[in-house]
């Protein structure tokens, strides 16, 4: 079976072991997690965990089992980069006198579609939200004039189907 | 007015209690119907031992002399009994110790609570004495655990534990308890779980799956079971043995399975797996309905999973998602407990016998008869075998008692010999091939079930591994009886020497102690036997002794076991010799 990118969405109770139940699923089966975002979600006391990995179908369907198989998740699903609304965001910290001596980096900041997010004296700092690619290619960018910190942070994602929560919760709590 | 607010406050009374952490727990272990857990005490824990000194009367604690011991023992108390084994520790080595027994109820779904004492909040993370992360190192082996740092918790997280180690697959749970809960005072109040918010037990049963499946069955011409424990667990072995009966159904059990189903049924034709019966193995590839209930194809039982039963339809009872379509693809899943799933399918199965397809099942035990049985447990060798000795004790308990195994070569033998009339009567571990969990778990059995005889059957290697706990059997006299099948090695590793290592026997040589000595140090009666002519009147002296009897058998030092699917071959290669 052939290997992809696929996004796991995991809506579960907000429980502080959770994380170390969920990750040791995939360190059993040397599944690297390439990508890892723990956030509430639309439901008030709900957190949402968006995972992405790299693997085949098959093993993604299993992980997602085990998953749902811990007692404080309520559910938990995988989707394809087409199923999904998704999203990386990146911090850059570039020297600030690169921004008067190398004229080409303000070019970047104009095509990258990129936010300064603040400025002094020894350095500026760039925000960047997109896909990953689009990250990738501002990194390559930027980097001959010296990159002081770069920081990407995990996958966030909303799927296009409707996801029904709310309605699972009712329904467990009414059995 | 007076009376009825005297009255009032009365009630208030009733309901809560001013009481510390370590008194309310004694109390939520009373609520859940605990009388009897297996422990040691330790710093982290003392102030619940202090309890349970004063509540001797109503909880019984057993001082198993390693913390190893108690959790085996709790497992034995809950496999024989169906009910929640408990086990206490203190914190560190006393928390860590456990962790063998907590993986293997793990992996053979019992229900277990274990409790352990944890070092005061303010100390957590700085390294204290016996400080250790036990719920970070429990978590790929529980199914639930939580470590409890304020004293209110307590009730809410008791219930939870019991709730979730019961319900749907049961499994252990592990609740960490600082110190300073177990001091602190509550108002306590208990209230037993009913349901989690995010956590379904069971799955509803689909009754369009288990149409599909009576389709199926009701259409085969060679229709297979293999059983699990998913049987014993769901309480459905009526249920089984009437679809069995009903559909004319040849039937074969797991090693869990063992005892769901009387082993002397006509229908009853053994045992799958690796060192499983011969026509069980090899006609799993000849079927062309696979039911399996309430099992989990593990790699032991299917041998290479590219050439299973690839040619059957393939039906699945189960009550855990994570299982189905795991190993096995399989055609129909139906899932949920099994008592309700089976009891839905009855109506739907047509009245049936196959008997030429059951006559291929005595022909291939004809063949496993002459080749394996005959010399096992009617050996005309010099040396005693361990069949023969299983055979001994299945007529001495007239078939009938619990018969509890450690890990190799003498746990296959018990398997494939024990007979069974009764369910939850085959402990032993399975998935995970705890060497030491044999005379620990007869225990947990025998106080689980004191009308019953209970045999534990270990090799001289396990029985090694906590002969300790002969301590908990002398100090509370605990009438269970042991035999030790010693050939002087650890046998079925040495087997694989033989065999697949071209007979290199590394580090499987045993020189043993005087085992017989050993017992009698603990002042338990003991007898040795080295001829096949002494057998029998051991055997007899040791089931009619009401008291705890160690029998030592020296066997055969090189036999080996079989049948048995080498590693990565198909079931339907399954060796003889």
């Amino acid at each position: 079976m052939e290997k992809q990118w696929y996004t796991i969405s995991v809506y579960s109770e907000n429980n502080v072991g959770l994380l170390n139940r969920i990750s040791g699923i995939f360190l059993k089966r040397h599944i690297n997690i390439e990508g890892l975002n723990v956030s509430k979600s639309e439901i008030e006391g709900v957190s949402k965990f968006t995972i992405v990995i790299f693997t085949t179908e098959d093993w993604t369907r299993k992980i997602v089992h085990q998953i749902e198989k811990q007692i404080e998740v309520i559910k938990a699903f995988y989707h394809t980069d087409d199923d999904i609304i998704y999203q990386e965001s990146a911090l850059f910290k570039i020297a600030s006198h690169l921004l008067f001596d190398e004229r080409q980096i303000q070019n970047i900041i104009k095509e990258s579609n990129s936010q300064i997010v603040t400025v002094n004296r020894e350095f500026f700092v760039l925000a960047k939200t997109g896909r990953r690619h689009e990250i990738d290619e501002m990194h390559n960018a930027l980097e001959p004039y010296g990159i002081m910190q770069f920081v990407r942070s995990g996958r966030i994602a909303v799927t296009k189907a409707a996801m029904p929560i709310s309605e699972l919760l009712t329904e467990f709590q009414e059995n | 007015m007076e009376t009825l607010k005297a009255e009032k406050k009365e009630k208030k009374q009733e309901t809560t209690m001013r009481i510390t952490g370590a008194e309310a727990l004694i109390h939520c272990l009373l609520a859940e119907g605990v009388d009897l857990i297996y422990g040691y005490p330790g710093g982290a824990i003392m102030p619940v031992y202090d309890e349970l000194y004063k509540f001797q009367d109503k909880l019984t604690h057993i001082l198993t002399r390693h913390e190893q011991g108690a959790a085996h023992a709790a497992q034995g108390y809950a496999r024989v009994t169906g009910r929640v084994g408990v086990a206490m520790a203190t914190s560190g080595p006393g928390a860590t110790n456990l962790v063998t027994g907590i993986a293997d109820a793990q992996i053979d779904s019992t229900p277990m609570v274990c409790i352990t004492g944890q070092v005061t909040r303010s100390l957590l993370g700085s390294d204290a004495f016996q400080e250790t992360d036990i719920v970070g190192i429990s978590t790929p082996v529980t199914k639930w655990n939580y470590q409890i740092t304020r004293v209110e918790e307590i009730p809410e997280i008791m219930a939870k534990a019991f709730y979730i180690a019961r319900s749907g697959r049961p499994g252990p749970v592990l609740v960490d308890i600082t110190k300073n809960a177990q001091f602190d005072e509550l108002d306590f109040k208990y209230e037993k779980c009913t349901g989690v918010r995010s956590y379904k037990p069971v799955p509803a049963p689909d009754s369009l799956a288990i149409e599909k499946a009576a389709e199926l069955i009701n259409n085969a011409k060679k229709p297979y079971i293999i059983f699990g424990q998913g049987v014993i667990l769901g309480e459905a072995e009526a249920e089984l043995k009437a679809l069995v009966e009903k559909g004319g159904i040849p039937a074969a059990w797991t090693i869990l399975g063992l005892s769901a189903m009387e082993t002397d049924h006509p229908l009853n034709v053994g045992m799958v797996g690796m060192h499983g019966n011969y026509g069980p193995n090899v006609l799993t590839n000849e079927c062309d309905v696979l039911i399996a209930i309430g099992m989990r194809f593990d790699d032991r039982v299917t041998g290479n999973l590219a050439t299973y039963a690839k040619q059957a339809k393939i039906i699945h009872f189960e009550i855990d998602p994570a299982e189905v379509n795991k190993n096995v693809k399989v055609d129909v899943a139906v899932m949920g407990n099994a008592k309700e799933t089976l009891g839905m399918l009855l109506p739907l199965i047509n009245k049936n016998e196959h008997k030429d397809w059951l006559a291929e099942f005595d022909k291939k035990h004809q063949i496993e008869f002459e080749t394996v049985i005959q010399k096992d447990i009617h050996p005309t060798k010099e040396g005693l075998t361990m069949g023969e000795v299983m055979e001994q004790i299945n007529i001495a308990t007239g078939n009938n008692a619990v018969i509890v195994s450690d890990v190799g070569q003498h746990q296959m033998i018990a398997c494939r010999y024990a007979k069974f009339k009764e369910t939850k009567s085959n402990i032993t571990s399975g998935g995970l091939g705890t060497m030491g969990f044999g005379l620990p778990a007869a225990i947990g059995a025998k106080m689980g079930a004191m009308d019953r005889e209970v045999v534990a059957i270990i090799g001289d290697g396990g029985y090694q591994m906590t002969i300790q706990e002969m301590g908990v059997i002398f100090q509370h006299n605990v009438p269970v009886k042991i035999v030790v099948l010693n050939n002087d090695h650890l046998g079925m590793v040495r087997q694989w020497q033989e065999l697949f290592f071209e007979s290199r026997y590394a580090s499987t040589v045993m020189t043993n102690p005087d085992f017989v000595k050993i017992a009698e140090g603990y002042h338990i009666k003991a007898r040795r036997v080295v001829q096949r002519s002494e057998l029998k009147d051991a055997v007899e002296e040791m089931i009619a002794s009401k008291d705890p009897y160690f029998l030592e058998v020296k066997v055969e030092k090189e036999d080996n076991v079989f049948p048995m699917i080498p590693t990565g071959a198909s079931v339907a290669d399954i060796r003889l010799k």
